[in-house]
């Protein structure tokens, strides 16, 4: 089972959400997982702390084409459906945009006359911390310079435990890195906040999961804060309201000093019990 | 030597098309037989790498400087490998003819 937390608008509150349901559900005695899928900047690690188990690098396979035994045919540029090969047959030259290359290989199935080799190229790396006896957190990161951080959302998430119950962290927006999220989860909680910024992205927010046809249910954070236009959006369009979280001012002074509010606010603890219910319950409709 | 220039049109007319992956139109200039040839960029509406595809299209024709209004990140490296000229037109509100005095003078 997979959720993921996501937001649309940048600063809702994801991360506060995802970590302090982990760390909720976790106490139950369910096996639990974690995955920071901001791999262009994760901070899951600010707020949940544990031993490194294992770190994987990613990588990817960019082509390498031997200019001495390339004929100049064309096949393998006719191949790439990502414009990732130029080719210049008047002056023999051949060469590969690394940044295009989505990693497909039809270029080498392409090519007739062996041209075509595969280098590895490091894009990122996975670092799995062991949290407690029963779960464990997965952080994805980017190496600096890397075109697109989706291939190691994927790869990342691949990593998820099937009888685990598994938080997606999702990034920003509703682009690819979100979609490369969200598309892999069972559910998806969407943190927002009742300022029109908020209202804005949730409504991308939803259009995309409807399109991806994926269940979803709504968490609005600074609650009381704003008018109540988040409200009257979800009664509107018939959205699940899955809980309110306060603004308060205690909220942000315990997420400052990268802890808990599940552990330093006794009434959080309760709130996000809830929470877990009402996604469980969601979930299972 | 021939130039091409990035534009919104097909003549003479036409202004400087400001993008150079994804223009509408090259016009390369020919400075030795003072001929302007039109062609629609075959790339402008590609999903990925308009640039690079560009650079291939107007490589393939010969070209040995361009003017644009920008260049994108991923064509500046492949230009610079061919010895391919980035020109940046300050004035985006030149026509092709202009442009074509302004330079068939130096």
């Amino acid at each position: 089972m997979k959720i993921a937390i996501a937001s649309g608008k940048g600063g809702t509150g994801k991360t506060l959400v995802s970590t302090n349901l982990f760390n909720v559900i976790r106490q139950t005695g369910q096996k639990t997982q974690l995955i920071d899928c901001d791999a262009e900047e994760p901070n899951v690690c600010e707020f949940i702390r544990g031993k490194v188990e294992e770190e994987t690098l990613t990588t990817t396979h960019i082509p390498v084409i031997d200019a001495r035994k390339c004929t100049f045919c064309g096949k393998c540029q006719e191949y790439c459906s990502y414009n990732a090969i130029i080719m210049l047959p008047a002056i023999k030259t051949i060469q590969v945009v690394e940044d295009l290359c989505h990693d497909c290989g039809a270029c080498v199935y392409a090519c007739q006359y062996d041209a075509i080799t595969e280098k590895e190229k490091v894009t990122g790396s996975i670092t799995q911390y062991a949290i407690g006896s029963n779960a464990d957190l997965l952080e994805s990161q980017t190496e600096i310079g890397i075109y697109s951080p989706v291939p190691i959302i994927g790869q990342t998430i691949n990593m998820a435990e099937a009888e685990a119950l598994t938080l997606l962290d999702s990034p920003p927006g509703t682009s690819c890195p979100f979609i490369a999220t969200v598309e892999r989860a069972d559910y998806v909680v969407l943190v927002t906040e009742p300022t029109p910024f908020g209202l804005n992205d949730l409504k991308l927010s939803v259009e995309t999961l409807r399109r991806l046809k994926k269940k979803f249910g709504v968490v609005i954070n600074r609650f009381g804060l704003g008018k109540e236009l988040i409200e009257d959006y979800l009664k509107r369009e018939g959205i699940a309201l899955l809980e309110h979280i306060p603004f308060d001012k205690r909220i942000a002074r315990v997420y400052a000093k990268g802890e808990l509010i599940t552990e330093e606010l006794p009434e959080y603890h309760d709130l996000f019990g809830k929470l877990y219910q009402n996604i469980m319950k969601q979930v299972q409709a | 030597m021939k130039i091409a220039i990035t534009a919104t049109a097909n003549n003479s007319k036409a202004k400087l098309d400001n993008r150079f992956g994804r223009c509408a139109y090259f016009a390369i200039y020919d400075t030795e037989l003072q001929q302007t040839e039109y062609h629609e960029n075959p790339a402008k509406a590609s999903a990925e790498g308009a640039g690079p595809a560009s650079v291939q299209f107007i490589a393939s024709k010969g070209v040995n400087r361009i003017i644009s209004g920008e260049f994108g990140g991923k064509v500046k490296d492949i230009l610079n490998g061919l010895k391919i000229q980035m020109v940046i037109h300050g004035q985006p509100d030149s026509t092709i003819a202009e442009i074509v005095q302004q330079f068939s003078k130096n």
